[in-house]
């Protein structure tokens, strides 16, 4: 008999193992060089939800733990010429420790004010950065990429890596959503005083959130430096990617952790060619726009669209 | 290195500037410290309120306070467009905390991505005959263009404040912030009330938009800076105390200029984030709580 967890694990290693094979046909360069960012989307909206989904604390400051992820890979290629795999455990260790940080903030501030207080985060931090001359400063800092990669091209390689991490990211969500974690979390976001009577660990819990989605945020800024070989504060903390991190687990539906995965898929895609096509610029709205209606009409995303119309 | 004249120097000009962060600060207040609504996109109608003023300067020569002034009412509509839109979506359901925050934050991130369509990213900023004038007063310079935001702050701050404790539709907002359920029983309508207050509130974000674009020059991310900012005076002035929010501005402001003298201006963006983490923190309910 294999159980649903052992299905969940081998899927995921046919992702990855579809990922090495897309990787081995050498296709146009640019789709890899899109396919890393929808990816990296995925990583971050499902690591987003995991926070802000099964736990209901809105986190705006996704831009300083993805910026963590990044400035620490930026340190240590400076600093040791550290290879990927040390780069993306410290960054996103980092971040943790960040994320541990933000956890214990929610002692004090619930809603808009843990809220608000993550943003000041991202703009502190941002701050430090920029006065952060051995990272490069304001300036920014060129990268050189290892020589030699896989597959012949550095961005085909990131793209495998990134495969993985999409892979490892949506396991650890869907295996929070399922365990008494995701039960805990969940009752604390419905009411977190009737939670801690019943004898739910809410700070734990609450910690446990913090941390894993901050691990999963800086593991995707991580490999950042290397993506784009230069690195600037404007760029690593973009509100881009507080936006986006938001908006397709609400897009997409955050009661779940397929909902995230839809959500980062779709609207990154739509972003992507929307890049292209038109303008960047232009992008932008379209997912500001997106998200507010989707806000405002169907607040249970899309995954609760397809509730509603099986549901009759 | 230190110097006394540079002291006074930058003490004025924190006081100066923490009039006009007064400004900024008073519609956030009435909105988030007395309507509980987390308008994250508050400092995005400041900005807007700055490119309005721009656009006036630039095309009829307008004086940019004046033209501030006019736009008040548009504003105020807008405002309490943005009220109704918000309160049927969400406050009605009972859903405002998490997905109005999200909303709100939709809005900010629309209005500055079309700001930046429509504008570019260049700095705009207005011409006035005071703006680069300035006096000299005991070795130290006070220039109009910090003078007379910081005189129309004031008397937004004085005004507001009269507004709040003299008229019917103040106390009223008053009341609605202590007691909605009360306020129904007095027969008055809550929903109404939250419109005024939020489209009072909307109209003074864009008045201090015109202060803004008179002190420097503008650009569509601006909005950013404000955030922290607006915040950070309102949770420090204890949640909607009129008087509180003129001292925290006044504080933050000499913190910050004190900041940027002393330690260089790339560092005085962290200032308000700082006290808004710390404040947060440490004591909640700010200098001046309930």
């Amino acid at each position: 008999m294999i159980t649903r967890t052992e299905w969940a694990l081998a899927a995921g290693l046919a992702v990855i193992a579809a990922g090495i094979g897309l990787a081995a046909l050498r296709l146009n360069p640019y789709l890899y060089f899109a396919g890393y960012v929808i990816l990296q989307y995925v990583v971050i909206a499902t690591a987003w939800n995991i926070l802000g989904g099964y736990a209901g604390y809105v986190n705006f400051g996704t831009p300083a733990f993805f910026a963590m992820g990044a400035y620490t890979a930026v340190f240590l290629i400076r600093w040791v010429k550290a290879p990927l795999p040390v780069l993306i455990l410290a960054g996103g260790l980092v971040a943790a420790l960040l994320g541990l940080g933000i956890g214990y903030l929610t002692l004090r501030l619930r809603g808009t004010f843990f809220s608000i207080a993550t943003l000041a985060l991202a703009v502190v931090l941002q701050t430090v950065m920029i006065n952060w001359e051995y990272v490069g400063g304001s300036r920014g800092i060129s990268v050189i990429r290892p020589s030699g990669p896989p597959f012949g091209n550095y961005v085909v390689f990131l793209f495998t890596v990134m495969t993985a991490l999409a892979v490892l990211a949506v396991l650890v969500a869907r295996f929070i959503e399922r365990s008494w974690i995701g039960r805990g979390l969940a009752a604390l976001r419905d009411n977190e005083e009737a939670a801690e009577c019943m004898g739910v660990p809410t700070l734990k819990l609450k910690l446990f959130a913090t941390t894993v989605s901050g691990f999963l945020l800086g593991v995707a800024g991580a490999p950042f430096p290397y993506y784009v070989t230069f690195v600037e504060p404007n760029s690593a903390f973009a509100l881009d990617y507080a936006v986006n991190a938001l908006a397709m687990p609400m897009i997409g539906g955050t009661t779940s952790w397929i909902g995230p995965v839809i959500g980062a898929v779709l609207l990154a895609t739509a972003q992507q060619l929307a890049t292209v096509t038109i303008s960047s610029e232009l992008n932008l709205l379209i997912v500001g726009v997106v998200l507010v209606l989707f806000v405002v009409v169907a607040p249970e995303g899309i995954l609760g669209l397809v509730r509603r119309v099986r549901g009759r | 290195m230190f110097s006394w004249d540079l002291l006074a120097n930058a003490v004025v000009a924190g006081l100066l500037l923490g009039g006009f962060y007064a400004a900024v600060s008073l519609g956030i207040g009435l909105v988030f410290g007395l309507l509980d609504i987390a308008n994250i996109a508050q400092p995005a109608f400041l900005i807007l309120g700055a490119y309005a003023t721009y656009v006036m300067n630039e095309s009829f020569g307008f004086d940019p306070i004046l033209s501030g002034i006019l736009f008040t009412p548009v504003f105020y509509l807008i405002g309490a467009a943005v009220y109704r839109i918000y309160y049927s979506s969400f406050e009605r359901r009972g859903e405002e905390s998490l997905r109005g925050l999200v909303f709100f934050f939709g809005i900010l991130f629309i209005l500055e991505v079309s700001l930046s369509l429509k504008f570019g990213v260049d700095y705009r900023l207005v011409q006035a005959g005071y703006i680069g004038k300035s006096i000299e007063f005991a070795g130290v310079g006070i220039a109009f263009r910090y003078l007379i935001p910081c005189v129309v702050g004031l008397a937004m701050t004085g005004a507001l404040y009269l507004f709040l404790g003299r008229t019917f539709y103040g106390r009223a907002i008053m009341a609605v912030s202590q007691d909605q359920g009360a306020l129904r029983l007095m027969g008055a309508n809550p929903v109404h009330i939250k419109t005024i207050a939020f489209g009072v509130g909307i109209a003074a974000a864009s008045l201090a938009g015109a202060l803004l674009i008179t002190i420097s020059p503008v650009v569509p991310s601006t909005d950013r800076d404000y955030i922290g900012r607006m915040f950070a005076i309102t949770v420090l002035g204890g949640m909607g105390s009129i008087g509180g929010t003129l001292v925290a501005a006044v504080l933050l402001g000499v913190t910050e200029s004190l900041m940027s003298t002393f330690a260089g201006p790339s560092w005085s963006q962290a200032v308000s984030f700082g006290i808004l983490l710390l404040v947060l923190a440490v004591r909640p309910a700010g200098l001046f709580g309930r």
